[in-house]
């Protein structure tokens, strides 16, 4: 307030100077508006070509090889594709926002109904990841930078590396034959032990909250021990970014000078580092936690693949493998809207909550 | 004649270009060598890239040719690493497998970093719809998750190597056109390009021979850096099995057919990734060192 009071010509009428403001907001929300349009349509546009590369012929792949010329053409018209490629891009476009992903091959069902079916499995198992990447990686980049050099610094700075460095599949198969095949600490691949399929009514589709809402404490205490191993690995890419950046932004804000000040006055060195020196960073680390959460819902591919985990990854994999393009294009699809709808809200509300930014 | 002397080389009047261009680089050389971790990380490298080019000599055995009767032997002095379920020996495997790497790194980088080159400088130096246009498309490819989009690619072209270093490229390019607009904006206006306008060059020459060599070290940079991602990717496709096809033995895929043994036989699916780790942090240390020398702005703490 004080330095638009000193800098904006209109601030001896209050009025203007509010409408002024709120049309200032209204202009960068639509032009925000627009990038997350055309970075959609753009995800669009690409899922489009692909399914254009592609070298199977689709109404080959209905009418059979053998079929007459004119029962070709009659299907290659009804599928829309002899209009100019622009139309059936729209007409793509328009049958997407209208919920049809087309028929998945191998099933025979609509590829949006299957990918609803999985997807709580994903998210489920990617929000305890990001839990444990931000209950973890958050206080110990704080630490990290409070003691620089300390042990805990030195274990960050390796974690980091070890998050660039280390694939994740290969990670998910060493942690299978270690805690599972060898100490029997967690259950193996899948959702939860084969005899407990079934058991709890699926109400949100998330297997720990479904058995806690009915009670059953046999079959969360199995899905825990199905899901920890995979969402721990999950969280520990998370965790070294989280944790490397906010160790950066401590750092940062611990050689402010109002920092200093603090600690000349003789604050406390634990009211000096959360109160004086974290509280500003929370704002940059939303951006973070987004930004790590999205890649998160990328890296559970190649998990999930790992784990036999039935969620949109696994789906995905296999619909490549058996080269069932509708269900890799609609995957590929959700998984490309939900990654860049996380990364825009988490720029917004970066945005919103930073007075700097507005 | 002249004389590749210490004196020489750090003189601070360079009589010619070269001594000066060499002078540049003894300074940057051992800058580098000053840092422990960049060091570790360069050994590594000259590592993968000795074993890739002796493997044949290196390997003690065959990494195609199946032996069934030494199945999935655990590691021992004859088989340091063990056998597949071919009764391959797995330390010859992953010394062949080096070469497919090195290759895949190279031409991803090979082809995306020029690539990104062009764009960038382009859409820097013109600005204005072209700019826009330019960027707006790299936007788009930037927010996209690249893992996804290259196994979309990789589903519509076709398993194997090629088609896998086509589909990284596609996803990796994006982040060099950035940085090379916002070098090229740095200096678009600069003294030196408009004398070289006045001079009569074209826009093309201006573009190749003043402002992309000036953008290459940040892209370097940027590109060594890259290197344990697309390593990582690379092997990601191989372990779904849409990267480099049997017998080759590429990293990733080796995990992949390791998979089925994982409870008894470790040692098949664990062997190529420590591969893989190696390589990779080695790239990670190698450019970080790297962007500490060339690109001090961005130095880590």
């Amino acid at each position: 307030m004080k330095s638009l009071v000193l800098t904006n010509a209109a601030a001896d009428d209050p009025w203007k100077r509010r409408r002024q403001q709120s049309l200032r907001w209204l202009y960068s929300l639509g032009g925000f508006a627009a990038t997350i349009a055309m970075t959609f349509l753009g995800l669009l546009a690409i899922t489009f070509v692909i399914g254009r590369v592609v070298p199977i012929d689709p109404v080959l792949a209905v009418v059979g090889d053998r079929a007459p010329q004119d029962v070709y053409d009659a299907v290659r018209a009804e599928m829309g594709l002899d209009n100019p490629l622009i139309v059936q891009f729209i007409q793509y476009v328009g049958s997407v926002i209208s919920g049809d992903l087309g028929m998945a091959v191998t099933s025979q069902r609509p590829v949006a109904e299957e990918l609803a079916r999985v997807f709580p499995a994903t998210l489920e198992m990617a929000t305890l990841g990001i839990l444990i990447g931000v209950l973890v990686g958050v206080p110990a980049g704080v630490l990290a930078a409070a003691r620089q050099g300390s042990w805990i610094d030195q274990v960050i700075r390796v974690l980091g590396l070890a998050g660039y460095a280390i694939p994740a599949f290969w990670l998910g198969l060493v942690g299978l034959a270690l805690f599972y095949a060898n100490l029997r600490w967690v259950g193996g691949p899948g959702r939860i032990d084969i005899f407990m399929e079934g058991i709890v009514p699926s109400r949100t589709g998330l297997l720990l909250i479904d058995s806690m809402l009915s009670g059953d404490w046999a079959v969360f205490r199995s899905a825990w021990s199905h899901i920890i191993l995979p969402a721990t690995i999950l969280g520990f890419f998370s965790l070294a970014y989280i944790a490397r950046m906010t160790r950066s932004f401590m750092l940062e804000q611990l050689s402010q000078e109002y920092v200093i000040t603090a600690r000349v006055k003789g604050a406390p060195e634990r009211v000096v580092i959360w109160r004086h020196a974290f509280r500003p960073i929370r704002i940059q680390l939303v951006t973070v936690i987004g930004l790590s959460f999205a890649q998160l819902l990328e890296g559970s591919v190649m998990i999930e693949t790992v784990f036999s985990w039935p969620g949109i990854g696994n789906y995905l994999t296999n619909a490549l493998l058996n080269a069932d393009m509708n269900s890799v294009l609609g995957a590929t699809l959700v998984i490309g809207a939900v990654f860049i709808g996380v990364n825009k809200v988490s720029d917004l509300l970066y945005r919103i909550l930073d007075p700097r930014a507005r | 004649m002249m004389q590749l002397s210490h004196a020489w080389l750090v003189d601070e009047n360079p009589e010619t270009r070269f001594q000066a261009g060499a002078g540049q680089t003894y300074r940057m050389v051992r800058a580098l060598l000053r840092n422990p971790l960049a060091v570790v990380g360069l050994v590594i490298i000259i590592g993968l890239l000795v074993v890739a080019a002796f493997a044949p000599v290196l390997a003690p055995y065959s990494p195609i040719e199946s032996n069934l009767g030494a199945r999935l032997l655990a590691p021992s002095a004859d088989h340091w690493m063990g056998t597949d379920e071919l009764g391959r020996d797995i330390f010859s495997r992953i010394i062949h497998g080096a070469r497919i790497t090195l290759m895949i790194v190279l031409l991803v980088a090979v082809i995306s970093a020029p690539v990104g080159l062009l764009v960038g400088t382009v859409a820097g130096y013109f600005g204005g719809w072209v700019d826009r246009v330019l960027m707006g498309l790299t936007d788009v490819f930037l927010s996209m998750p690249k893992l996804i989009l290259a196994l979309a690619f990789v589903a519509a072209l076709g398993p194997g190597i090629e088609n896998a270093v086509i589909a990284i490229a596609i996803t990796t390019w994006p982040v060099y056109a950035r940085i090379a607009r916002a070098e090229t904006l740095t200096f678009r206006n600069a003294e030196f390009i408009s004398a070289i306008q006045m001079q009569g060059a074209s826009h093309t020459r201006v573009i190749f021979k003043h402002i992309m060599p000036l953008c290459l070290s940040s892209t370097i940079v940027r590109v060594t850096l890259d290197m344990a991602g697309i390593i990582l990717t690379a092997a990601g496709l191989g372990f779904l099995g849409l990267g480099a096809q049997p017998p080759l033995p590429e990293w990733g895929a080796m995990i992949s057919s390791g998979r089925a043994f994982i409870l008894d036989q470790w040692w098949v699916a664990t062997m190529p990734g420590f591969a893989i780790v190696i390589v990779s942090l080695g790239f990670c240390l190698f450019g970080d060192g790297l962007r500490d020398v060339l690109d001090p702005r961005n130095r880590t703490r």
